[in-house]
């Protein structure tokens, strides 16, 4: 807790600050016509406290380690230094299980020892030294506005301006989070397509990312063509959306058209709860329900139907998205305007010929932009597909075998053991990127369908 | 005359097609209504599997034995290394002194949970005036013996292919004929851990890891996504920069949530060096997931208050800061609580970003700070899920009501501040 200890002092010291600020406002004033209330001028006062402090806290706190790691290394002897980059992340990663005290009863090395007890020595004095650095920064730029408080400092519009940039880097916090998205994925890719070739992954028919332990070993090398397990992915989509589309447009032009305004109240919040259910909840649903039931139908009807097949996981992953295409088609027949189901009933139509020939086609763009995001949140579903999918990635047309996806490969490439480096699970980014680039594409579409479609009837 | 017979003529294909499209029409409206049932009866049914699955849970077999807390058993300055398996087995015994044969004994010993003696050490531990008496203790039973008490495993059919031979049947029948058998309230299932032990497993330490990695979510997501919401919504120009972030936030709401758990991998992880497996790193990460959900609720939130507040205020001589404090947050705020919530349930009910970020691993410990190891309730759900146990189907079914339950207060209490704080200008 105790990296803990030093901001709250320096919350402390800035609330001080508050306070001084606020006193020495309202004695300067005197008689005399403050520009800012005095709340301002002490805010300001501990405004020019907590920033300094903090950021030099920050500074500490990311590149302390990095630091710190270097000088340590630096003494070691030569020879433990020369042996690759590999041994050295190796060396590293000890020293760090060393200094932070996770040590298992294993020999260890006195200068491995001796390394850690440095870094720790060093890690206190910096600690004690980036303590006193920020507290007497934050100390000095205080006392700095402190005393120029007077009536005439604008302090108000100073408050002002900083909380704006605050607002202001807020709102870019997106920007970043997607520039850290694509940096993250981007760069293993990368790393992945220096040992396995680019065509061979967005083409190749085999994917069984297992590496050999040795080399002598049976199929000692892995195979990373994507093309089964995008087979797969969108054998299970496609499942799910044909049973999502029927259903959550016939039910949007239900609710829209047709049902009581008392039905329609309690109706369409019911079917929203089916996007609130988490995933993982379908996920067992899927494994425990509706996997059984269908196989135990197939069996029935003298069907080979596999355990973890993708129809019980598509049917499913339907039943999560009929929500996104009810709720997205009911928006936007609702926008078409009254007065052309007026001139079609005019005309002498029914209200269904009305919605199949003149509301329907109106509301196409949308629809299809609503099926669009539908699609790619079917193609991003990772829990359903991992419970109740296979892992065996096989070319088959047949909804009734296992196939595996890219996000069920993914979780199995990386949740357990694993090592970095390895094509195995750099694999696994490859497969992010490809996920990513996949999505980013059909909600790009689908907004730019939506939107468009939009203007045309405002 | 002729035009007379025309439309004598048009009118009859109008009514001699008439029958055929009203019934197509109605045709059509019953597979609307149908759609909506079908939509509705797939909610009903899913909630109806998992209460049927689950409700079993939150009762537990137990069984009584008369535990013999010999002195001579303790050594009192090391309590924990006494053995107390053997005193459940001696209590076990003094029931059905007939059990002869160690086959047959470590048969009958197998009835009760292997936890059955940890429980008694706890026991003694808290309360060491219980040496040398004898206690009537209620101590769970093997999950087995449960399910067979629930009907979950079968009775019947060849001996070799059950869990439970005739033997052992036999005497659960006797203690229950005792009434030294019974099914009890499953305060365990609230009270402890994750477990390799079905009848000892908990969602405590689950909940516990949801509460910590939510605190960390709500703290990060709610003042950011009001923040960056404020900013475009009050004072962004609208420059290509804004535009950009506009689309970022769209698209982000969008992209798939393990996507985020790569993220977190590769930056909070690997970059950082943050510790695996910890609420803070899951909160991080499903911090940046809520975050578009929170700015798009609370920018529809701010610009529902109407332009007629901040005129007012600003022709009295308030900065725009203060427009802003003072009387627009104030008004906007119960809709962006209620964008807040829905997010938070979003967050709760997440899974696939924290198995990237190793919140899978088994963890027995309750966690108490921000970085220990702890996994949360929806992850439990996925490693329960997948566990060989039959008693495991059930407690997975009644995790998934506890989750439903909370998400369902938390949803109920947005609706709440919508109906009791919605105002129309």
């Amino acid at each position: 807790m105790s990296f803990l200890v030093v901001p709250c002092l320096l919350l402390l010291l800035a609330s001080v600050a508050f306070v001084q600020g606020k006193r020495r406002a309202l004695a300067v004033a005197a008689g005399e016509r403050l520009h800012s209330r005095p709340w301002y001028h002490g805010m300001l006062v501990a405004l020019w406290c907590l920033i300094p402090g903090l950021l030099i806290y920050l500074l500490w706190v990311f590149f302390a380690d990095s630091i710190l790691t270097r000088l340590v290394l630096q003494e070691l002897p030569r020879e433990m230094l020369a042996r690759g980059a590999a041994q050295k992340t190796l060396l590293v990663n000890d020293l760090h299980n060393l200094v932070a005290g996770h040590v298992a009863a294993r020999d260890i090395d006195p200068v491995l020892q001796q390394a850690a007890d440095h870094y720790r020595a060093l890690a206190a004095t910096g600690r004690m030294f980036m303590a006193f650095l920020m507290l007497g920064t934050a100390v000095l730029s205080a006392a700095l506005v402190y005393f120029r408080i007077s009536p005439d400092l604008r302090s108000r519009n100073h408050v002002e301006q900083i909380i704006r940039v605050g607002l202001l880097l807020c709102s870019t916090v997106a920007v970043l989070t997607t520039i850290g998205i694509v940096l993250s994925v981007l760069f293993e890719s990368i790393r992945f397509f220096r040992q396995v070739p680019l065509a061979e992954f967005l083409f190749g028919l085999k994917w069984s990312p297992q590496m050999a332990m040795r080399a002598d070993q049976v199929a000692s090398s892995g195979s990373f063509g994507a093309v089964p397990v995008l087979a797969g992915t969108f054998m299970i989509s496609a499942i799910a959306l044909a049973v999502a589309v029927p259903v959550g447009l016939m039910s949007a032009i239900y609710l829209s058209e047709y049902a009581a305004p008392g039905v329609r109240t309690w109706a369409k919040p019911a079917m929203e709860i089916l996007a609130g259910v988490p995933t993982v909840v379908y996920g067992f649903f899927a494994a425990l329900v509706v996997a059984p039931c269908i196989r135990d139908v197939g069996t029935m009807a003298g069907l080979d139907v596999s355990s973890e097949s993708a129809l019980a996981a598509g049917l499913v992953m339907g039943i999560m998205i009929i929500p996104f295409v009810s709720s997205l088609s009911d928006d936007v027949i609702n926008a078409v305007p009254q007065s052309l189901r007026d001139g079609s009933y005019g005309l002498g139509a029914t209200r269904s010929e009305t919605i199949i020939h003149v509301v329907l086609p109106a509301a196409l763009p949308g629809i299809v932009g609503g099926i669009l995001l539908a699609a790619s949140r079917a193609i991003g579903e990772t829990m359903i597909v991992v419970m109740a999918a296979g892992l065996s990635a096989r070319l088959t047309a047949n909804p009734l075998e296992a196939v595996t996806t890219v996000t069920v490969q993914i979780v199995t490439l990386l949740v357990g053991d694993q090592e970095f480096d390895s094509p195995k699970t750099l694999a696994a980014f490859a497969l992010g990127l490809l996920l990513f680039v996949v999505t980013l594409l059909l909600n790009v579409v689908a907004l730019y369908v939506v939107r468009r479609y939009r203007e045309e009837y405002e | 005359m002729q035009m007379n017979d025309k439309a004598q003529t048009t009118m009859d294909v109008v009514h001699r097609g008439l029958a055929r499209r009203y019934r197509r029409e109605r045709l059509f409206r019953r597979l609307g209504l149908t759609a909506v049932l079908v939509s509705i009866g797939f909610l009903a049914l899913l909630f109806a599997s998992i209460v049927a699955n689950g409700w079993t849970a939150f009762q537990q077999t137990e069984i009584l034995l008369d535990i013999d807390f010999a002195a001579d058993h303790f050594d009192v300055d090391n309590l924990a290394r006494a053995n107390y398996s053997a005193l459940v087995k001696q209590g076990l015994r003094q029931l059905f002194p007939d059990v002869r044969g160690r086959k047959d004994r470590r048969r009958l010993y197998r009835l009760v949970s292997s936890g059955a003696a940890f429980l008694l050490q706890k026991m003694v531990m808290q309360d060491t005036s219980l040496i040398g008496t004898r206690q009537r203790v209620w101590l769970p039973a093997d999950d087995e013996v449960d399910m067979l008490i629930k009907g979950h495993i079968s009775r019947v059919g060849p001996e070799s292919q059950r869990r439970l031979s005739d033997r052992q049947i036999a005497w659960i029948d006797h203690l229950t004929a005792l009434g030294r058998l019974k099914k009890r309230f499953n305060t365990t299932f609230f009270t402890a851990g994750d477990s390799r032990e079905p009848e000892l497993a908990g969602i405590r330490g689950a909940m516990t890891g949801s509460l910590l990695t939510m605190l960390v979510t709500l703290l990060l997501s709610f003042p950011m996504g009001v923040a960056a919401a404020v900013y475009l919504e009050e004072f962004a120009p609208r420059t290509w920069w804004t535009d950009l972030i506009e689309v970022n936030i769209n698209n982000l709401a969008a992209v798939p949530s393990i996507v985020f758990g790569l993220l977190g991998l590769a930056f909070f992880l690997d970059v950082l060096g943050l510790p695996r497996s910890a609420p803070l790193v899951g909160g991080m990460v499903l911090s940046l997931m809520t975050l578009p959900t929170i700015i798009i609720a609370s920018r529809a939130s701010l610009k529902s208050v109407p332009p007629s507040i901040r005129e007012a205020a600003l022709g009295i001589g308030a900065s725009r800061m203060q427009v802003i404090v003072h009387h627009v947050l104030p008004l906007a705020m119960p809709g962006m609580m209620t964008g807040t919530i829905i997010g938070m349930a979003q967050a709760l009910g997440e899974t696939a970003p924290l198995l990237m970020i190793g919140m899978v691993a088994f963890i027995v410990d309750v966690p108490s700070t921000l970085t220990d190891p702890a996994t949360v309730l929806p992850v439990q759900i996925y490693l329960w899920a997948d566990a060989p146990e039959r008693a495991f189907v059930e407690r997975t079914a009644a995790a998934i009501m506890v989750l439903l339950a909370f998400l369902i207060c938390m949803n109920g209490l947005a609706v709440f501040l919508r109906r009791r704080f919605e105002r129309r200008w």
